[in-house]
Protein backbone atom coordinates (compact mmCIF):
# COMPACT_ATOMS: atom_id res chain seq x y z
CA UNK A 1 0.00 0.00 0.00
CA UNK A 2 2.86 2.43 0.63
CA UNK A 3 4.50 1.60 -2.47
CA UNK A 4 1.37 2.60 -3.95
CA UNK A 5 0.55 5.88 -2.67
CA UNK A 6 4.31 6.45 -3.40
CA UNK A 7 3.48 5.54 -6.61
CA UNK A 8 0.53 8.31 -7.25
CA UNK A 9 2.70 10.86 -5.61
CA UNK A 10 5.43 9.97 -8.07
CA UNK A 11 2.95 10.11 -10.76
CA UNK A 12 1.53 13.58 -9.22
CA UNK A 13 5.15 15.10 -9.02
CA UNK A 14 5.93 14.32 -12.91
CA UNK A 15 2.46 15.77 -13.78
CA UNK A 16 3.28 18.98 -12.11
CA UNK A 17 6.44 19.29 -13.70
CA UNK A 18 6.16 18.92 -16.73
CA UNK A 19 2.91 20.95 -16.57
CA UNK A 20 5.11 23.88 -15.30
CA UNK A 21 7.68 23.38 -18.35
CA UNK A 22 4.73 23.33 -20.64
CA UNK A 23 3.06 26.82 -18.99
CA UNK A 24 6.76 27.77 -19.39
CA UNK A 25 7.34 27.44 -23.23
CA UNK A 26 3.87 28.34 -24.02
CA UNK A 27 4.34 31.91 -21.88
CA UNK A 28 6.71 32.80 -23.94
CA UNK A 29 5.51 32.13 -26.99
CA UNK A 30 2.33 34.09 -25.73
CA UNK A 31 4.91 36.83 -24.81
CA UNK A 32 6.52 37.03 -28.26
CA UNK A 33 3.07 36.75 -29.72
CA UNK A 34 1.09 39.74 -27.74
CA UNK A 35 4.34 41.95 -28.34
CA UNK A 36 4.07 41.92 -31.80
CA UNK A 37 0.61 42.33 -31.95
CA UNK A 38 0.84 44.83 -29.74
CA UNK A 39 3.08 47.04 -31.01
CA UNK A 40 2.63 45.91 -34.91
CA UNK A 41 -1.12 45.53 -35.10
CA UNK A 42 -1.55 49.17 -35.53
CA UNK A 43 1.26 49.43 -38.49
CA UNK A 44 -0.61 46.98 -40.68
CA UNK A 45 -2.72 49.61 -42.70
CA UNK A 46 -3.79 50.06 -46.27
CA UNK A 47 -0.42 52.26 -46.52
CA UNK A 48 1.44 49.50 -44.84
CA UNK A 49 0.92 46.72 -47.99
CA UNK A 50 1.14 49.97 -50.59
CA UNK A 51 3.66 52.29 -50.12
CA UNK A 52 7.65 51.84 -50.32
CA UNK A 53 9.59 52.05 -47.96
CA UNK A 54 10.43 55.85 -46.37
CA UNK A 55 13.09 57.91 -47.06
CA UNK A 56 14.92 58.65 -43.53
CA UNK A 57 13.09 61.63 -41.96
CA UNK A 58 10.15 61.42 -44.17
CA UNK A 59 6.77 60.44 -42.77
CA UNK A 60 4.28 57.50 -43.10
CA UNK A 61 5.34 54.71 -45.74
CA UNK A 62 5.14 51.03 -45.84
CA UNK A 63 6.92 47.66 -46.95
CA UNK A 64 5.53 47.24 -50.35
CA UNK A 65 8.70 46.75 -51.86
CA UNK A 66 10.03 44.17 -49.01
CA UNK A 67 6.83 42.46 -48.96
CA UNK A 68 7.08 41.82 -52.70
CA UNK A 69 11.02 41.18 -52.72
CA UNK A 70 10.37 38.68 -50.03
CA UNK A 71 7.91 36.92 -51.91
CA UNK A 72 9.77 36.96 -54.79
CA UNK A 73 12.68 35.81 -53.82
CA UNK A 74 10.66 32.98 -51.29
CA UNK A 75 8.67 32.04 -54.48
CA UNK A 76 11.79 31.12 -56.49
CA UNK A 77 13.29 29.61 -53.40
CA UNK A 78 10.85 27.51 -54.01
CA UNK A 79 11.17 26.92 -57.37
CA UNK A 80 14.60 25.63 -56.70
CA UNK A 81 14.58 23.91 -53.48
CA UNK A 82 11.18 21.43 -53.86
CA UNK A 83 12.61 19.61 -57.31
CA UNK A 84 15.84 19.46 -56.15
CA UNK A 85 15.26 18.56 -52.46
CA UNK A 86 12.32 15.61 -53.28
CA UNK A 87 14.41 14.14 -56.25
CA UNK A 88 17.50 14.10 -53.47
CA UNK A 89 14.77 12.84 -51.12
CA UNK A 90 13.98 10.14 -53.26
CA UNK A 91 17.32 8.88 -54.67
CA UNK A 92 18.58 8.34 -50.74
CA UNK A 93 15.14 6.85 -49.45
CA UNK A 94 14.74 4.65 -53.33
CA UNK A 95 18.05 4.18 -54.17
CA UNK A 96 20.74 4.57 -51.98
CA UNK A 97 20.02 2.17 -49.21
CA UNK A 98 23.50 1.05 -49.21
CA UNK A 99 25.66 3.24 -51.50
CA UNK A 100 28.62 5.13 -50.28
CA UNK A 101 27.63 8.23 -51.83
CA UNK A 102 24.15 8.33 -50.21
CA UNK A 103 25.60 8.01 -47.19
CA UNK A 104 27.82 10.43 -47.51
CA UNK A 105 24.90 12.87 -49.41
CA UNK A 106 23.44 12.04 -45.51
CA UNK A 107 25.57 13.06 -43.80
CA UNK A 108 26.34 16.39 -45.78
CA UNK A 109 22.54 17.25 -45.40
CA UNK A 110 22.24 16.61 -41.86
CA UNK A 111 24.80 19.27 -41.21
CA UNK A 112 23.75 21.43 -44.00
CA UNK A 113 20.14 21.33 -41.29
CA UNK A 114 21.96 22.75 -38.39
CA UNK A 115 24.63 24.89 -40.20
CA UNK A 116 24.43 28.55 -39.03
CA UNK A 117 22.49 30.64 -41.43
CA UNK A 118 25.36 33.23 -41.65
CA UNK A 119 27.78 30.87 -42.88
CA UNK A 120 25.34 30.07 -45.41
CA UNK A 121 24.92 33.98 -46.18
CA UNK A 122 28.84 34.78 -46.56
CA UNK A 123 29.29 31.03 -48.47
CA UNK A 124 26.90 32.42 -51.15
CA UNK A 125 28.64 36.02 -51.01
CA UNK A 126 31.88 35.01 -51.93
CA UNK A 127 30.34 32.38 -54.52
CA UNK A 128 27.98 34.73 -56.21
CA UNK A 129 28.02 38.58 -55.04
CA UNK A 130 31.88 38.87 -55.32
CA UNK A 131 32.31 37.46 -57.97
CA UNK A 132 29.09 38.34 -60.42
CA UNK A 133 28.97 41.99 -59.08
CA UNK A 134 26.82 42.31 -56.97
CA UNK A 135 23.84 41.98 -54.47
CA UNK A 136 20.88 40.34 -56.32
CA UNK A 137 17.47 38.77 -55.73
CA UNK A 138 18.85 35.31 -57.59
CA UNK A 139 21.93 35.36 -54.78
CA UNK A 140 19.17 35.94 -51.90
CA UNK A 141 17.27 32.49 -52.92
CA UNK A 142 20.36 30.90 -53.48
CA UNK A 143 21.36 30.98 -49.99
CA UNK A 144 17.74 30.51 -49.09
CA UNK A 145 17.40 27.04 -50.97
CA UNK A 146 20.91 26.16 -49.48
CA UNK A 147 18.84 26.67 -46.81
CA UNK A 148 15.58 25.12 -47.44
CA UNK A 149 16.78 22.34 -49.63
CA UNK A 150 18.08 19.57 -46.56
CA UNK A 151 14.86 20.27 -45.23
CA UNK A 152 13.10 19.08 -48.45
CA UNK A 153 15.83 16.27 -48.94
CA UNK A 154 15.22 14.64 -45.07
CA UNK A 155 11.37 15.09 -45.07
CA UNK A 156 10.82 13.53 -47.78
CA UNK A 157 13.33 10.35 -47.19
CA UNK A 158 11.94 9.96 -43.91
CA UNK A 159 8.51 10.28 -45.51
CA UNK A 160 9.17 7.54 -48.10
CA UNK A 161 10.47 5.24 -45.80
CA UNK A 162 7.20 5.24 -44.00
CA UNK A 163 5.81 3.67 -47.03
CA UNK A 164 5.11 0.07 -46.75
CA UNK A 165 7.49 -2.31 -47.77
CA UNK A 166 4.53 -4.37 -49.10
CA UNK A 167 3.47 -1.29 -51.36
CA UNK A 168 6.92 -0.94 -52.80
CA UNK A 169 7.23 -4.85 -54.10
CA UNK A 170 3.12 -4.66 -55.19
CA UNK A 171 4.35 -1.92 -57.62
CA UNK A 172 7.38 -3.97 -58.74
CA UNK A 173 5.02 -6.81 -59.25
CA UNK A 174 3.37 -5.45 -62.13
CA UNK A 175 6.68 -5.04 -63.89
CA UNK A 176 6.93 -0.87 -62.70
CA UNK A 177 10.59 0.35 -63.42
CA UNK A 178 12.16 1.63 -60.21
CA UNK A 179 11.49 5.35 -61.20
CA UNK A 180 8.13 4.61 -61.87
CA UNK A 181 7.76 3.13 -58.57
CA UNK A 182 9.01 6.18 -57.18
CA UNK A 183 7.25 8.59 -58.82
CA UNK A 184 4.15 7.58 -59.69
CA UNK A 185 3.50 4.89 -56.39
CA UNK A 186 5.64 5.99 -53.09
CA UNK A 187 5.78 9.35 -53.46
CA UNK A 188 2.44 9.77 -54.23
CA UNK A 189 1.32 7.60 -51.60
CA UNK A 190 3.17 10.33 -49.24
CA UNK A 191 2.00 13.25 -50.92
CA UNK A 192 0.75 15.08 -47.68
CA UNK A 193 4.26 14.40 -46.05
CA UNK A 194 6.23 15.64 -48.87
CA UNK A 195 4.15 18.66 -49.30
CA UNK A 196 4.45 19.43 -45.44
CA UNK A 197 8.19 18.90 -45.57
CA UNK A 198 7.68 22.19 -48.13
CA UNK A 199 5.80 24.20 -45.99
CA UNK A 200 8.01 24.12 -43.26
CA UNK A 201 11.24 24.85 -45.32
CA UNK A 202 9.32 27.78 -46.65
CA UNK A 203 8.41 28.64 -43.00
CA UNK A 204 11.97 27.54 -41.97
CA UNK A 205 13.42 30.36 -44.80
CA UNK A 206 10.86 33.09 -44.14
CA UNK A 207 12.36 35.06 -41.25
CA UNK A 208 16.11 33.88 -42.22
CA UNK A 209 17.90 37.70 -42.24
CA UNK A 210 21.84 36.77 -41.92
CA UNK A 211 21.54 34.70 -45.50
CA UNK A 212 19.98 37.91 -47.33
CA UNK A 213 21.96 40.21 -45.47
CA UNK A 214 24.69 39.23 -47.85
CA UNK A 215 22.91 38.74 -50.72
CA UNK A 216 19.75 40.66 -51.56
CA UNK A 217 20.94 43.15 -48.92
CA UNK A 218 18.12 45.85 -49.30
CA UNK A 219 16.69 48.20 -52.06
CA UNK A 220 14.35 51.22 -50.42
CA UNK A 221 12.57 51.25 -53.99
CA UNK A 222 10.14 49.15 -55.63
CA UNK A 223 11.95 46.47 -57.58
CA UNK A 224 10.97 43.48 -59.26
CA UNK A 225 14.66 43.10 -61.21
CA UNK A 226 16.22 39.64 -59.39
CA UNK A 227 19.14 40.83 -60.81
CA UNK A 228 19.19 43.80 -58.69
CA UNK A 229 19.88 44.10 -54.41
CA UNK A 230 16.00 43.52 -53.57
CA UNK A 231 13.97 44.60 -50.62
CA UNK A 232 12.86 41.82 -48.22
CA UNK A 233 11.56 41.67 -44.91
CA UNK A 234 13.99 40.49 -42.60
CA UNK A 235 16.71 43.10 -43.51
CA UNK A 236 14.58 45.79 -43.38
CA UNK A 237 13.04 44.87 -40.00
CA UNK A 238 16.69 44.36 -39.06
CA UNK A 239 17.91 47.76 -40.14
CA UNK A 240 14.37 50.12 -39.06
CA UNK A 241 13.54 48.58 -35.99
CA UNK A 242 17.18 49.79 -35.01
CA UNK A 243 16.39 53.19 -36.64
CA UNK A 244 16.37 56.22 -34.56
CA UNK A 245 12.97 57.23 -36.27
CA UNK A 246 9.56 56.31 -34.78
CA UNK A 247 7.52 55.54 -38.18
CA UNK A 248 10.25 53.32 -39.31
CA UNK A 249 10.66 51.32 -35.99
CA UNK A 250 6.43 50.61 -36.23
CA UNK A 251 7.25 49.29 -39.39
CA UNK A 252 9.61 47.23 -38.44
CA UNK A 253 7.05 45.70 -35.59
CA UNK A 254 4.16 45.44 -38.61
CA UNK A 255 6.42 43.68 -40.65
CA UNK A 256 7.69 41.27 -37.91
CA UNK A 257 3.99 40.26 -37.02
CA UNK A 258 3.50 39.75 -40.71
CA UNK A 259 6.00 37.38 -40.96
CA UNK A 260 4.96 35.75 -37.56
CA UNK A 261 1.65 35.55 -39.38
CA UNK A 262 2.76 34.04 -42.14
CA UNK A 263 4.55 31.27 -40.47
CA UNK A 264 1.45 30.52 -38.26
CA UNK A 265 -0.82 30.25 -41.41
CA UNK A 266 1.55 27.89 -43.21
CA UNK A 267 1.90 25.45 -40.15
CA UNK A 268 -1.24 25.20 -39.59
CA UNK A 269 -2.00 24.53 -43.57
CA UNK A 270 0.77 22.08 -43.02
CA UNK A 271 -0.84 20.26 -39.46
CA UNK A 272 -4.34 20.20 -41.44
CA UNK A 273 -2.58 18.22 -44.43
CA UNK A 274 -0.73 15.95 -42.35
CA UNK A 275 -3.73 15.07 -40.05
CA UNK A 276 -5.70 14.97 -43.77
CA UNK A 277 -2.61 12.19 -44.55
CA UNK A 278 -2.88 10.05 -41.50
CA UNK A 279 -6.11 9.93 -41.35
CA UNK A 280 -6.51 8.65 -44.95
CA UNK B 1 16.17 -37.47 -53.11
CA UNK B 2 13.08 -38.94 -54.04
CA UNK B 3 10.64 -36.12 -53.10
CA UNK B 4 11.94 -33.28 -55.77
CA UNK B 5 9.85 -35.74 -58.50
CA UNK B 6 7.77 -33.84 -60.84
CA UNK B 7 4.15 -33.57 -61.67
CA UNK B 8 2.95 -36.47 -63.82
CA UNK B 9 0.47 -35.03 -65.72
CA UNK B 10 -0.53 -32.10 -67.89
CA UNK B 11 2.20 -29.10 -69.26
CA UNK B 12 4.82 -27.43 -67.26
CA UNK B 13 5.40 -23.60 -67.07
CA UNK B 14 7.84 -23.76 -64.51
CA UNK B 15 10.60 -25.94 -63.79
CA UNK B 16 12.83 -25.55 -61.21
CA UNK B 17 16.10 -27.19 -60.65
CA UNK B 18 18.43 -27.45 -57.97
CA UNK B 19 17.36 -24.17 -56.67
CA UNK B 20 18.90 -23.12 -53.34
CA UNK B 21 18.59 -19.50 -51.81
CA UNK B 22 20.47 -17.30 -48.93
CA UNK B 23 19.78 -14.67 -47.25
CA UNK B 24 23.19 -13.58 -46.57
CA UNK B 25 24.79 -16.31 -45.15
CA UNK B 26 21.81 -18.18 -43.97
CA UNK B 27 20.53 -21.04 -46.72
CA UNK B 28 16.52 -19.80 -46.87
CA UNK B 29 16.03 -23.19 -49.46
CA UNK B 30 18.35 -26.08 -50.41
CA UNK B 31 17.54 -28.49 -53.62
CA UNK B 32 14.44 -27.17 -54.59
CA UNK B 33 13.48 -29.31 -57.59
CA UNK B 34 9.94 -29.31 -58.99
CA UNK B 35 7.43 -28.61 -61.91
CA UNK B 36 4.85 -25.58 -62.22
CA UNK B 37 1.92 -27.50 -64.27
CA UNK B 38 0.58 -25.05 -66.83
CA UNK B 39 -3.18 -23.89 -65.87
CA UNK B 40 -3.27 -25.63 -62.50
CA UNK B 41 -3.24 -24.69 -59.18
CA UNK B 42 -0.53 -25.37 -56.87
CA UNK B 43 -0.48 -24.79 -53.18
CA UNK B 44 2.45 -24.39 -51.40
CA UNK B 45 2.08 -25.55 -47.36
CA UNK B 46 4.16 -25.78 -44.34
CA UNK B 47 5.03 -24.32 -40.93
CA UNK B 48 6.06 -20.40 -40.98
CA UNK B 49 9.54 -20.14 -41.84
CA UNK B 50 9.55 -23.29 -44.21
CA UNK B 51 10.72 -21.51 -47.18
CA UNK B 52 7.22 -21.27 -49.27
CA UNK B 53 7.14 -17.48 -49.72
CA UNK B 54 10.85 -17.17 -50.10
CA UNK B 55 10.22 -19.91 -52.83
CA UNK B 56 7.55 -18.16 -54.37
CA UNK B 57 9.29 -15.05 -54.26
CA UNK B 58 12.31 -16.31 -56.39
CA UNK B 59 9.26 -16.91 -59.13
CA UNK B 60 9.28 -12.71 -59.87
CA UNK B 61 13.08 -11.99 -58.44
CA UNK B 62 11.23 -10.22 -56.22
CA UNK B 63 14.21 -11.01 -53.94
CA UNK B 64 15.95 -8.91 -56.03
CA UNK B 65 14.88 -5.63 -54.46
CA UNK B 66 17.08 -6.65 -51.49
CA UNK B 67 20.82 -6.94 -51.61
CA UNK B 68 22.36 -9.51 -49.94
CA UNK B 69 19.28 -12.33 -51.05
CA UNK B 70 20.40 -14.70 -54.00
CA UNK B 71 19.41 -17.55 -55.81
CA UNK B 72 21.32 -20.66 -57.20
CA UNK B 73 20.15 -22.57 -59.56
CA UNK B 74 17.39 -22.59 -62.28
CA UNK B 75 13.82 -21.43 -62.90
CA UNK B 76 13.44 -22.42 -66.21
CA UNK B 77 10.70 -20.36 -68.02
CA UNK B 78 9.94 -20.54 -71.77
CA UNK B 79 13.33 -22.21 -72.40
CA UNK B 80 15.07 -19.33 -70.06
CA UNK B 81 16.17 -19.41 -66.95
CA UNK B 82 14.70 -16.86 -64.76
CA UNK B 83 17.67 -16.55 -62.53
CA UNK B 84 19.94 -15.25 -65.19
CA UNK B 85 21.78 -11.69 -64.72
CA UNK B 86 20.90 -10.61 -68.02
CA UNK B 87 17.22 -11.25 -67.81
CA UNK B 88 15.23 -8.44 -67.97
CA UNK B 89 13.45 -8.39 -64.14
CA UNK B 90 10.40 -6.08 -65.24
CA UNK B 91 9.75 -8.46 -67.96
CA UNK B 92 9.51 -11.22 -65.87
CA UNK B 93 7.34 -9.90 -63.27
CA UNK B 94 4.93 -9.01 -66.36
CA UNK B 95 4.62 -12.17 -67.17
CA UNK B 96 4.64 -13.47 -63.33
CA UNK B 97 2.35 -11.71 -61.48
CA UNK B 98 1.87 -11.43 -57.77
CA UNK B 99 -0.65 -10.61 -55.53
CA UNK B 100 0.28 -9.96 -51.42
CA UNK B 101 -0.78 -10.75 -48.08
CA UNK B 102 -2.05 -7.30 -47.32
CA UNK B 103 -4.25 -5.69 -49.98
CA UNK B 104 -1.85 -2.94 -51.46
CA UNK B 105 -3.88 -0.83 -53.96
CA UNK B 106 -1.57 1.97 -55.09
CA UNK B 107 -2.68 5.55 -53.52
CA UNK B 108 -4.93 6.72 -56.72
CA UNK B 109 -8.17 6.05 -57.92
CA UNK B 110 -9.68 2.55 -59.30
CA UNK B 111 -9.39 3.07 -62.63
CA UNK B 112 -5.68 3.92 -62.55
CA UNK B 113 -4.76 1.43 -59.99
CA UNK B 114 -5.70 -1.25 -63.14
CA UNK B 115 -4.25 1.00 -65.68
CA UNK B 116 -1.11 1.88 -64.18
CA UNK B 117 0.22 -1.59 -64.94
CA UNK B 118 -1.11 -1.78 -68.64
CA UNK B 119 0.58 1.46 -69.31
CA UNK B 120 3.80 -0.03 -68.36
CA UNK B 121 3.69 -2.34 -71.67
CA UNK B 122 0.94 -1.27 -73.84
CA UNK B 123 0.03 1.73 -75.49
CA UNK B 124 -3.70 1.59 -75.64
CA UNK B 125 -6.17 4.46 -76.48
CA UNK B 126 -8.55 5.44 -74.10
CA UNK B 127 -11.47 3.35 -74.90
CA UNK B 128 -9.36 0.54 -75.29
CA UNK B 129 -8.11 1.19 -71.62
CA UNK B 130 -11.51 1.61 -70.55
CA UNK B 131 -12.26 -1.75 -72.48
CA UNK B 132 -9.02 -3.64 -70.35
CA UNK B 133 -10.17 -2.01 -67.32
CA UNK B 134 -13.57 -3.56 -67.62
CA UNK B 135 -12.36 -6.88 -68.17
CA UNK B 136 -9.76 -7.11 -65.37
CA UNK B 137 -12.26 -5.95 -62.82
CA UNK B 138 -14.90 -8.70 -64.55
CA UNK B 139 -12.48 -11.15 -63.94
CA UNK B 140 -11.93 -10.43 -60.38
CA UNK B 141 -15.34 -9.97 -60.11
CA UNK B 142 -15.40 -6.82 -58.37
CA UNK B 143 -16.94 -4.96 -61.52
CA UNK B 144 -20.36 -4.73 -60.26
CA UNK B 145 -19.04 -3.08 -56.96
CA UNK B 146 -17.14 -0.86 -58.20
CA UNK B 147 -18.41 0.42 -62.00
CA UNK B 148 -20.04 3.75 -61.14
CA UNK B 149 -16.94 4.83 -58.75
CA UNK B 150 -13.89 3.82 -60.84
CA UNK B 151 -12.18 7.36 -60.16
CA UNK B 152 -12.87 6.98 -56.40
CA UNK B 153 -9.49 6.04 -54.39
CA UNK B 154 -8.93 2.51 -54.48
CA UNK B 155 -8.21 3.18 -50.48
CA UNK B 156 -12.36 3.54 -50.17
CA UNK B 157 -12.62 -0.22 -50.70
CA UNK B 158 -12.77 -2.65 -48.24
CA UNK B 159 -10.13 -4.86 -47.55
CA UNK B 160 -11.33 -7.73 -49.53
CA UNK B 161 -12.57 -5.48 -51.79
CA UNK B 162 -8.84 -4.14 -51.94
CA UNK B 163 -7.53 -7.81 -52.52
CA UNK B 164 -10.07 -8.41 -55.53
CA UNK B 165 -8.76 -4.99 -56.85
CA UNK B 166 -4.90 -6.26 -56.82
CA UNK B 167 -5.64 -9.53 -58.50
CA UNK B 168 -7.63 -7.43 -61.04
CA UNK B 169 -4.82 -5.30 -61.56
CA UNK B 170 -2.30 -8.73 -61.67
CA UNK B 171 -4.61 -10.08 -64.39
CA UNK B 172 -4.32 -6.45 -66.39
CA UNK B 173 -1.24 -6.66 -67.00
CA UNK B 174 -2.44 -10.45 -69.34
CA UNK B 175 0.33 -12.19 -66.74
CA UNK B 176 1.06 -16.24 -68.28
CA UNK B 177 1.24 -16.78 -64.03
CA UNK B 178 -0.05 -15.41 -61.15
CA UNK B 179 1.56 -15.80 -57.33
CA UNK B 180 -0.42 -15.37 -54.71
CA UNK B 181 1.24 -15.00 -51.85
CA UNK B 182 -1.33 -15.87 -48.37
CA UNK B 183 -3.76 -13.59 -50.30
CA UNK B 184 -6.49 -14.41 -47.66
CA UNK B 185 -4.59 -14.53 -44.38
CA UNK B 186 -6.18 -11.02 -43.96
CA UNK B 187 -9.55 -11.33 -44.39
CA UNK B 188 -12.73 -12.71 -43.28
CA UNK B 189 -14.29 -15.79 -44.31
CA UNK B 190 -17.02 -13.68 -46.66
CA UNK B 191 -14.18 -12.23 -48.45
CA UNK B 192 -11.43 -15.74 -48.37
CA UNK B 193 -14.80 -17.47 -50.17
CA UNK B 194 -15.11 -15.12 -52.93
CA UNK B 195 -11.28 -14.93 -53.50
CA UNK B 196 -10.97 -18.94 -53.68
CA UNK B 197 -13.86 -18.98 -56.41
CA UNK B 198 -11.99 -16.36 -57.87
CA UNK B 199 -8.98 -18.53 -57.85
CA UNK B 200 -11.03 -21.20 -58.87
CA UNK B 201 -12.42 -19.40 -62.16
CA UNK B 202 -9.13 -17.91 -62.88
CA UNK B 203 -6.76 -21.23 -63.35
CA UNK B 204 -8.47 -22.47 -67.22
CA UNK B 205 -6.30 -19.37 -68.54
CA UNK B 206 -3.62 -18.66 -66.17
CA UNK B 207 -1.15 -21.01 -64.24
CA UNK B 208 -2.02 -20.26 -60.08
CA UNK B 209 1.03 -20.79 -57.38
CA UNK B 210 -0.54 -19.79 -53.97
CA UNK B 211 1.38 -20.24 -50.64
CA UNK B 212 -0.78 -20.92 -47.36
CA UNK B 213 -1.38 -21.36 -43.89
CA UNK B 214 -4.74 -23.04 -44.49
CA UNK B 215 -4.43 -26.21 -45.23
CA UNK B 216 -8.41 -26.45 -45.96
CA UNK B 217 -7.67 -23.75 -48.43
CA UNK B 218 -5.00 -25.96 -50.27
CA UNK B 219 -6.92 -28.84 -50.00
CA UNK B 220 -9.93 -26.53 -51.52
CA UNK B 221 -8.50 -25.37 -54.29
CA UNK B 222 -5.02 -26.66 -55.67
CA UNK B 223 -4.39 -29.29 -58.13
CA UNK B 224 -0.79 -29.73 -56.43
CA UNK B 225 0.24 -29.14 -53.44
CA UNK B 226 4.26 -28.81 -52.14
CA UNK B 227 4.72 -29.65 -48.56
CA UNK B 228 7.72 -27.83 -47.35
CA UNK B 229 9.95 -28.03 -44.24
CA UNK B 230 12.97 -26.11 -43.13
CA UNK B 231 13.69 -24.67 -46.94
CA UNK B 232 13.33 -28.35 -48.43
CA UNK B 233 10.41 -29.65 -50.22
CA UNK B 234 9.54 -32.56 -48.77
CA UNK B 235 6.73 -34.00 -50.37
CA UNK B 236 5.06 -32.99 -54.26
CA UNK B 237 2.03 -34.40 -55.73
CA UNK B 238 -1.68 -34.30 -56.68
CA UNK B 239 -3.81 -32.74 -53.63
CA UNK B 240 -5.62 -35.28 -53.06
CA UNK B 241 -3.18 -37.69 -52.91
CA UNK B 242 -1.27 -35.88 -50.97
CA UNK B 243 -3.84 -34.83 -48.01
CA UNK B 244 -5.08 -38.60 -48.12
CA UNK B 245 -1.98 -40.61 -48.03
CA UNK B 246 1.26 -38.53 -48.08
CA UNK B 247 4.66 -40.72 -48.69
CA UNK B 248 6.65 -38.85 -46.06
CA UNK B 249 6.10 -38.68 -42.70
CA UNK B 250 6.50 -35.65 -41.82
CA UNK B 251 3.77 -34.52 -44.32
CA UNK B 252 1.43 -37.08 -42.66
CA UNK B 253 2.59 -34.89 -39.07
CA UNK B 254 2.06 -31.94 -40.32
CA UNK B 255 -1.41 -32.44 -42.15
CA UNK B 256 -2.81 -34.63 -39.54
CA UNK B 257 -1.82 -31.31 -37.23
CA UNK B 258 0.78 -33.09 -35.17
CA UNK B 259 3.13 -30.15 -35.31
CA UNK B 260 3.62 -26.53 -37.18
Amino acid sequence: MQLYSRRILTNRIGIALSMVAMAFGLAALMWILWTLFYNGFNALSWEFFTQDTPAPGSEGGGLRNAIVGSLMIIGVTTLVSTPIGILAGIYLAEFGATSKFAATTRFVTDIMLSAPSIVVGLFVYALMVATLGGFSGWAGSVALSLIAIPVVVRTTENMLLLVPTALREAAFAVGAPRWQVSLKVTLRAVKAGVVTGILLAIARVMGETAPLLFTALNNQFFSTDMSEPMGNLPVVIFQFAMSPYDNWVSLAWGGALLIALIVLAINIIARIMFRNKVSA
Amino acid sequence: MSTSQTTADGESILSIRDLNFYYGAFRGLTNVSMDIAKSRVTAFIGPSGCGKSTLLRTFNRMYDLYPGQRAEGQINFHGKNLLDKKQDVNLVRAKIGMVFQKPTPFPMTIYENIAFGVRLYEKLAKSEMDDRVEWALRKAAIWEETKNKLQQSGLSLSGGQQQRLCIARTIAVKPEIVLLDEPTSALDPISTAKIEELINELKNEYTIAIVTHNMQQAARISDFTAFMYLGELIEFGNTDKLFVKPTQKQTEDYITGRFG
